[in-house]
């Protein structure tokens, strides 16, 4: 028999093409943080993008070098977003008047100690973005807990200029007639925890001008653009709904619970909400495909875990915020979790 | 007409079914092509016999190769013509492309039977039974081609028997057709089947998405009345029509791989089996001919066609308006699970269920491939309850280990996680390439306990 003449192009089965990529879901993540990024910047001047500026730069250029380390093809990885989007994570997470070496070496230390060395995307254990931060926070503790007040027209502090600004983060000079301590304040989440410290209520801490409705001002705007961009990357079907919201259920039923035992003494769940990075932890960074538990069960105790362990560090621990830390130390427990809730195989007992 | 309530299905995932275009026309009949190739290997089981010889004139009906076994059926002339060659030919079966010995016929285009059409009694035995669904050439039609007979098994207690109008998979629309046109025909084949296999009840199942079937079928089936048969209608989900699916969604009971349906007491027959049946025991005209799907964006109008089984590719699409420019794939079966035909000279065979001719943009796939970011999509839509991520891994590494413990025979490879990785790592083909990893595996644990006693 003459073998058939190939007239057609033979592939495997299932012809119907992938629905999603990498770079495209990556993409689209950097997206729905754009809202927020603006009224971040409308609240706290430039530092957001210029931090973002910076990251970016320093995360592409450590993966280059470091793929080029490795012997690996540079091109492909550079453009699958994922540096990116470890770099926007991180720059949110960066106070916005800092020296340039602070986000740069955030970045870096993100790319290199938190992906590169366990192999690249994919590989890591650890949320990236979370390692750059955890890294920078305990080598320059004054420089990632001094932030900016919001702009609001009865909070009385001085304000930069954009080439100020820049000055600032390229040299560390300040006009003359500025100093570090004029511009920048503690945030509410430090303020929470130094009353609690010191004693004083909560009730009587939160009277400082820095305190909203629900949390932080200006944060709890950025808190809900956030939110809104979180809800599309659920509604595009990025992310799961999950993750975030056993983050969140998981922060604010001890807040809720504690709050009606000791109003006076512990912050309320709508502060724990619209403070710091909950938001941002709940539907970024946790979130984060490589790092999180992979089965539903798995899921929603990953996702629990960091909500209860966000609130225990805010409440009674001594870091600035707790989100960090709570996601780095379930990311380690995501292989013992996803073992014990692997599904139980179609058919067998 | 009794409800039948269905239960939640694994995994899974809805599909853009782009089954549209090849249901605007009705079923398209009477295509005689001037010559057939008919495979003497239909099915599963081994080949029929060849019973004629290079120059025997036959007759419609007449038949061509006889089997030897129950777990085989005979081959039969789906019109009147001359055998001209018996040769090995590539046709296209169950799971692939396969080298069989075909029976080639020129057809003389007259179409004479070889005898007038009239009843054939059930017969009282399941030795009979079982030879008269031999003789007949009825083999299960959904693709799988399993010899109907082969499934009548004395003895074995059938409570349920399911007829499969599911046909879940996206293009496949020749059972939504068949449905439609040929109601009667499967509610009155579903009750010979049953008495066939003894079966307590009977439940039809179709798609949601099917609506006009499950309207024409209710219809019918209450018309006819039967005791005891009822219509499912089941959630529009790939892969929900896969026979442990089928039987998962509507009893609740998982059927594992090392297992057969029939061995709980479940019995899966396709609508067009019924069809088949119902058709030689009232004409006493065997399994000839098969509704096939043609579709794509390929081919100029898209539809269903009654093809006599031979009937080379080639003149089923020039049937349905021809080629459109630049056709590049040409996929037996589903989207999901047909495979890639080298040429349009492969013949229909039973398998056959549907052809697609595909353009460029329809099946293009970026070439580009992502590590596995582990984002568990897998997992979440995989039927089998399977973890792909890890199987992945367990197959790169040619770990039979974890193959095993990973449980690589449950995956069906119906495909939905190749359609949910963003890294477009092609799962599905790693996990097929892996069986034979496996299969190894086992064979050296087996080895080396014998010699370790």
């Amino acid at each position: 028999m003459a073998a058939e003449p190939v007239d057609f192009e033979l592939a495997s089965a299932p012809h119907t093409p992938p629905k999603a990529s990498v770079p495209v879901m990556m993409r689209r993540v950097l997206y729905a943080l754009v809202p927020a990024a603006a009224c971040h910047s409308y609240f706290f001047g430039w530092g957001l993008l210029v931090n973002f500026a910076i990251c970016a730069l320093a995360a592409l250029l450590a993966e280059a070098a470091f793929l080029r380390l490795r012997g690996r093809t540079t091109r492909e990885a550079l453009r699958d977003n994922s540096a990116l989007l470890t770099a926007a994570l991180l720059a949110f997470a960066i106070p916005p008047l800092t020296p340039w070496w602070v986000p740069a070496i955030g970045a870096a230390a993100a790319i290199v100690l938190g992906k590169q060395i366990f192999g690249g995307l994919g590989k890591n254990l650890f949320n990236p973005a979370m390692v750059g931060y955890a890294i920078l926070l305990v080598s320059f503790p004054v420089e990632m807990t001094q932030w900016v007040p919001p702009r609001m027209g009865d909070i009385d502090y001085s304000r930069l200029t954009a080439l100020e600004h820049l000055s600032y983060t390229v040299t560390g000079e300040l006009p003359p007639e500025q100093s570090l301590d004029a511009l920048t304040r503690a945030t509410p989440l430090d303020l929470a925890r130094e009353g609690a410290r010191s004693g004083r209520s909560f009730s009587d801490v939160r009277a400082n001008s820095l305190f909203g409705d629900f949390g932080g001002r200006g944060w709890e705007w950025v808190n809900n653009f956030l939110i809104l961009g979180g809800l599309y990357l659920i509604y595009a079907g990025i992310i799961r709904w999950h993750i975030p919201i056993c983050v969140l259920a998981g922060l604010l039923l001890p807040a809720t619970v504690f709050y009606f035992v000791d109003a006076a003494r512990f912050a309320g769940p709508a502060f724990h909400l619209f403070s710091g990075g909950a938001v941002l932890g709940a539907f970024f960074i946790a979130t984060d495909p490589v790092s999180a538990a992979a089965t539903i069960k798995g899921r929603i105790i990953y996702g629990a875990a960091i909500g209860l362990l966000t609130y225990a560090i805010r409440t009674w621990g001594g870091y600035p915020d707790a989100i960090a830390f709570a996601v780095l130390l379930m990311n380690g427990a995501v292989p013992l979790i996803d073992r014990f809730t692997r599904p139980r195989v179609f058919g067998h007992g | 007409m009794l409800k039948f309530t269905t239960r939640r299905v694994t995994g899974g995932l809805r599909l853009p079914a782009n089954k549209l275009r090849s249901t605007e026309t009705p079923i398209r009949r009477g295509l005689i092509p001037p010559r057939l190739v008919i495979s003497t290997r239909q099915h599963r089981g081994p080949a029929a016999i060849p019973v004629v010889g290079i120059g025997t004139a036959v007759l419609r009906g007449e038949t061509l190769a006889r089997a030897e076994s129950q777990a085989s059926a005979d081959v039969h002339a789906p019109t009147s013509g001359r055998v001209v060659a018996i040769e090995t030919r590539a046709v296209p079966l169950a799971t692939g492309v396969a080298t069989e010995s075909c029976i080639v016929l020129d057809t003389d285009g007259l179409d004479r039977r070889v005898a007038e059409p009239s009843p054939v009694e059930l017969a009282a035995t399941d030795d009979e039974r079982r030879r008269q669904l031999t003789r007949a050439g009825i083999v299960g039609l959904g693709g799988a081609v399993y010899p109907t007979a082969a499934k009548l098994r004395t003895g074995a207690r059938c409570e349920l028997l399911i007829v499969n109008g599911a046909e879940c998979e996206p293009y496949i629309s020749c059972d939504d057709m068949l449905m439609r046109e040929g109601a009667e025909a499967i509610v009155r084949g579903a009750g010979i089947l049953r008495t066939i296999f003894s079966a307590e009840r009977c439940v039809i199942a179709i798609e949601r998405d099917k609506a006009l079937a499950i309207d024409v079928m209710t219809e019918t089936a209450d018309r006819i009345g039967e005791q005891g048969l009822s219509i499912a209608e089941l959630p529009s989900i790939y892969p929900a029509g896969g026979e442990r699916q089928l039987v998962e969604v509507l009893t609740g009971v998982e059927v594992p791989s090392s297992r057969y349906p029939a061995e709980f007491g479940y019995l899966c027959q396709n609508v067009g089996t019924a069809w088949a049946v119902y058709n030689y025991f009232t004409t006493g005209e065997p399994l000839t001919t098969r509704v096939v799907t043609v579709t794509g964006e390929g081919v100029g109008v898209p539809g269903n066609v009654e093809a006599m089984i031979g009937t080379p590719i080639a003149d089923l699409v020039a049937a349905c308006g021809g080629y459109k420019a630049n056709p590049v794939r040409l996929i037996h079966g589903g989207s999901m699970m047909g495979f890639a035909l080298p040429g349009d000279r492969l013949p229909v065979t039973k398998a056959s269920n549907c052809v697609i001719v595909g353009d460029p943009a329809e099946f293009h796939r970026d070439a580009r491939e992502w590590p596995c970011i582990r984002c568990g999509e897998c997992s979440n839509v995989c039927p089998a309850r399977l973890l792909p991520q890890d199987l992945l891994l367990a197959a790169r590494a040619g770990d039979g280990n974890g193959l095993e413990s990973l449980a690589l025979d449950e995956c069906i490879e119906c495909g939905v996680c190749d359609i949910v990785c963003p890294s477009h790592i092609p799962l599905t083909e790693i996990f097929r390439q892996a069986r034979p990893v496996l299969r190894r595996h086992r064979e050296q644990e087996a080895e080396a306990a014998k010699n370790g006693g």
